[in-house]
């Protein structure tokens, strides 16, 4: 066993052929998420890191079975702590909603409602799940405001969303989402919408809470500084699927898919003073032009006649994976 | 607040004067008095009568300028009337015009309020049901119907409504109007339920849409995300977002409710305010009818500042000043 793979629990959550598909304008369905399989171990950040439109975020709406109409989840196994939550009827996801698997999302300035007081969106939260009075759910916002780092949260607990600013609004989300103690948190694009400094302040606040409370985070970012800070291990999706998984050492240092390879290439904190920038040629297809093989193949250098087909996963090394057709031929010769 | 609502009192009272002025260019511009008396007492009427209607009405001051007396206009005359409430008496029958809008304004009330009160929230409860079932047949259906009942005209419900209720299964009488109350229910039946379904599509439509917009909104999805259940999200989250829109939409009616329905009144026979209007119309009753224009006028003012004001409720983000 790595280093890696041995730093991390049991798994708490497994996603196994997560299928999530659109109808197109022409009436077929696309799978924007395209048969995702995915890890987290009980206390593990798992960073879930593509670009925008790659279907990381539709990925964790799947998971928490948030998709709204006419999207639709077509298949999958996702197994939360030892159990499925396949055929769970509504009253118990509604129980798991909030409840096992809190979320944050990229805009606090629209997700929180804008005609409600903040305190009271967190005590919807706390009330949701247990039932306790309002002055003993009033109490527990509080403390969690305080937790957060939310300055006077005696008073922000009466503050309408549109008084606080960017990140006392992401505070407060994140308040809200611990408001029942979950296993998971999914946290999508939590500090995509923040100036740097806050960013620096939340991503902080995660690591510390996460730990504290001993809560594995799903972290779905496009922002390669974030996965760095935060996360144990990495997923890299491209185009509905997931593409390599590793150690945030093995995927960050030694990144063996070609799309990876070009994603940590076209950073500017890794490339040499006055170099060129090396970019990926051409753009991400929209999904009903993706290619039923590997769907990289045609902005890949490395592609040959075997990419026509979809590849399957290649251990590269102990929990470093990586679906490529060149790196099994490497590997493999 | 209270420099607002003097800012805005003041604008609507240049609008009502600006309404006022409209009304008598259009009405002394087009109408020779002698034209108009002679329709008030007939055609054939001897020259001293018709003077004689003129000097009662007071139509045969000068119209702008009165070089004897500048305050003896009939432009003064008709600012000074309006503004102080004195509407004078009918062109058509002499009738004096205020005691004309008491009794017109009970039965207008009559058919409206409950009109209003029963068509929101039946068009609110819909729409939602329509907008919770977005993007299933249940909502092409609902927006389907919605758009055939708003294009049906509401001449086609009137007769349509009297000849099937009223002719053929007997139930309401056609029309009329009796203020007793053990009797005036069997009166409005039948205009309310053509007042509401003219109503509903149009009103149903445009509030699944508010509602449907609502329901992507990313609150939404936190919302559920908490573990918030459809129902709790539609009534505690959805709903209370959209009265914003639809505050605008619904507030500005309320004033209306006294001026009462037009059509409605006049095919059922309700002699209310609505119908009022359109026997002035008819008779070319114009002491009449700058009473409801400038009535109208005045209420939509008024609608506007309340409109303004539910919005300060509605909406935390809104401050008047």
């Amino acid at each position: 066993m790595s280093a890696a793979a041995s730093s991390t629990g049991p798994d708490l959550l497994v996603v196994e052929g997560l299928v999530t598909s659109f109808p197109t304008s022409r009436g077929r369905r696309v799978a924007i998420v395209d048969h995702v399989d995915l890890r987290v171990a009980c206390g593990e950040v798992l960073a879930l890191v593509g670009e925008s439109g790659c279907g990381k975020s539709l990925t964790a709406l799947s998971i928490a079975q948030l998709v709204a109409r006419p999207g639709r989840v077509d298949a999958g196994r996702v197994v939360l702590a030892g159990r499925s939550l396949a055929g769970l009827g509504p009253r118990e996801w509604r129980r798991i909603r909030g409840g096992e698997i809190g979320m944050i999302f990229q805009e606090p300035m629209t997700s929180l409602n804008p005609v409600q007081r903040v305190g009271a969106q967190v005590i919807e939260a706390i009330r949701l799940h247990e039932r306790v009075r309002p002055r003993e759910a009033q109490r527990r916002a509080l403390g969690l405001f305080e937790r957060v780092g939310i300055p006077d949260p005696e008073a922000r607990l009466g503050a309408y969303p549109h008084e606080l600013s960017g990140g006392m609004k992401q505070r407060a989300m994140i308040a809200m989402a611990l408001s029942a103690r979950p296993k998971l948190l999914i946290a999508d694009e939590p500090t995509t919408a923040l100036d740097v400094t806050i960013q620096a302040q939340i991503l902080d606040l995660l690591r510390e809470l996460g730990q504290e409370l001993g809560m594995a985070v799903l972290l779905i970012t496009h922002d390669l500084g974030v996965v760095n800070e935060l996360a144990d291990r990495v997923a890299v999706m491209y185009a509905g699927r997931v593409v390599e998984q590793g150690s945030r050492e093995d995927v960050l240092a030694t990144a063996r898919h070609p799309y990876t390879v070009g994603l940590l290439g076209s950073l500017p904190a890794r490339t040499p003073r006055g170099a060129r920038l090396v970019e990926i040629p051409g753009a991400v297809p929209p999904p009903e032009d993706w290619p039923s093989g590997c769907r990289f193949a045609g902005r890949c250098a490395r592609a040959y006649a075997a990419c026509a087909e979809a590849p399957d996963w290649t251990p590269v090394t102990e929990g470093h994976t990586v679906r490529c057709h060149a790196v099994a031929r490497e590997i493999g010769a | 607040m209270s420099a607002w609502l003097l800012r805005r009192l003041a604008w609507g009272a240049v609008t009502v004067l600006g309404v006022l002025g409209f009304l008598f260019v259009l009405f002394f511009a087009t109408a020779q008095p002698e034209d108009v008396a002679r329709r008030a007492i007939g055609e054939k009427a001897p020259p001293e009568a018709i003077a004689q209607w003129i000097a009662n009405h007071g139509y045969d001051r000068p119209r702008l300028w009165n070089p004897e007396d500048p305050l003896d206009t009939m432009l003064f005359e008709h600012y000074r009337r309006m503004l102080t409430f004195d509407f004078g008496r009918s062109d058509a029958d002499d009738v004096p015009i205020s005691q004309r809008l008491r009794g017109g304004a009970g039965p207008s009330l009559a058919l409206t309020v409950p009109l209003f009160l029963l068509g929101l929230p039946l068009a609110l409860a819909v729409a939602l049901l329509v907008a919770f079932f977005r993007e299933t047949y249940i909502d092409r259906v609902g927006v389907v119907l919605a758009v055939v009942a708003m294009s049906i005209s509401i001449l086609i419900y009137i007769l349509g409504g009297q000849y099937l209720i009223g002719v053929l299964l007997r139930w309401f009488p056609i029309s009329g109007f009796a203020a007793d109350p053990s009797v005036i229910a069997r009166f409005l039946a039948l205009p309310l339920l053509v007042g509401l379904l003219n109503g509903i599509g149009s009103d149903v439509r445009l509030y699944r849409t508010i509602f449907v917009e609502e329901t992507s909104r990313d609150y939404v999805r936190t919302a559920f995300a908490k573990g918030a259940g459809d129902g709790r999200v539609m009534a505690r989250h959805v709903l209370p977002n959209a009265m914003i829109p639809i505050l605008t939409h619904e507030v500005v009616r309320i004033p209306f409710l006294f001026t009462g329905a037009l059509l409605l009144e006049s095919f059922f026979g309700i002699p209310g305010l609505g119908s009022i209007t359109v026997d002035a119309i008819h008779a070319n009753d114009f002491a009449t009818l700058r009473v409801m224009v400038y009535l109208g006028a005045l209420l939509f003012v008024a609608g506007q500042i309340l409109t303004d004001l539910a919005y300060t409720l509605a909406d935390p983000r809104v401050r008047l000043g």
